[in-house]
């Protein structure tokens, strides 16, 4: 019973990867891509490493996939941080539909957004 | 005094990982939480009490479901964003101010925004954080801030303050 839960949730977690993947090809420039790929990403293999607890059990691999979603779930957003900050500073333009760039008016001396091609 | 907590923690966590007993794993474990100690220790929050106390504690974990509900539905609302064919998205940065004050309450409440619905934290100055928007309600300051914000600063709150 346990273990058809953990293959459920294990699907599931497969499916918000694939998710992830699509919203990774659809959306038009870095920073939604990131939206995307950081927050189906993370969910989709938190539920992989769930499952694989409620499959194996207390066992050690059961423990260690339970450690590696927490210690997921906690540097995920640090990575995607990273990442997206740096490009701010690198001067990557934002897609042109973005409707207000308070970070780039603020800090880098303008809004970073791309302009309608001519 | 925080090293010690600190040496503590770091071991609890290698008997975690490890489940065994055996002489050589401790005294594997012993010298890599030293080292690790050593180097880190410092970063580490200068009032190790904090762990101990039980409301905090009993917070934490009301806040953990709260969470998880929370990043469900992000994945959703993403997920609906990306299948949709018209690709409904009007992104954004927009700047918020938070009433928390410590440093690892702001961490934890941008590592909350950036895995929750259309939210992503860019950066951090002072009492105000930048945060990238997939779809921007409101490009004012307040009001960005009661959106995004409001529901997680009550937690951490008092969990880390």
């Amino acid at each position: 019973m346990i273990s058809t839960i953990g293959w459920i949730i294990i699907w599931v977690g497969v499916l918000f990867d694939l998710l992830g993947a699509i919203g990774l090809i659809r959306f038009p420039d870095v920073y939604n891509r990131l939206q995307a790929s950081t927050k189906c990403v993370t969910l989709g293999t938190l539920g992989i490493m769930i499952g694989i607890f409620l499959i194996k059990g207390f066992t050690p691999m059961g423990i260690k996939a339970l450690i590696c979603g927490a210690v997921l779930l906690l540097t995920s957003p640090v990575a995607a941080h990273a990442l997206m900050k740096g490009s701010l500073h690198f001067g990557t333009k934002m897609w042109k539909g973005t409707i207000m760039d308070q970070y780039g008016k603020d800090k880098l001396g303008g809004e970073q957004i791309e302009q309608e091609a001519k | 005094m925080r090293y010690v907590v600190y040496f503590i923690i770091a071991f609890c966590f290698w008997l975690i990982l490890t489940l065994s007993l055996n002489l050589d794993h401790l005294i594997a474990g012993i010298v890599v939480v030293l080292i690790g100690t050593i180097v880190f220790g410092g970063y580490f929050t200068n009032k190790p009490v904090k762990f101990l106390q039980i409301h905090r504690i009993i917070w934490f974990i009301i806040y953990i479901p709260i969470f998880l509900w929370y990043m469900v539905k992000a994945n959703i609302d993403v997920a609906y964003r990306a299948l949709h064919p018209e690709r409904p998205i009007k992104p954004g940065i927009v700047k918020i101010k938070t009433i928390l004050k410590t440093d690892i309450a702001k961490v934890f409440l941008a590592n909350s925004i950036t895995l929750t619905p259309g939210t992503m934290t860019c950066d951090v100055d002072g009492d105000y954080l930048y945060i990238h928007w997939i779809w921007v309600q409101s490009p004012e300051v307040e009001q960005a801030s009661k959106i995004i914000a409001t529901h997680f600063e009550r937690f951490l709150r008092r969990i880390f303050e």
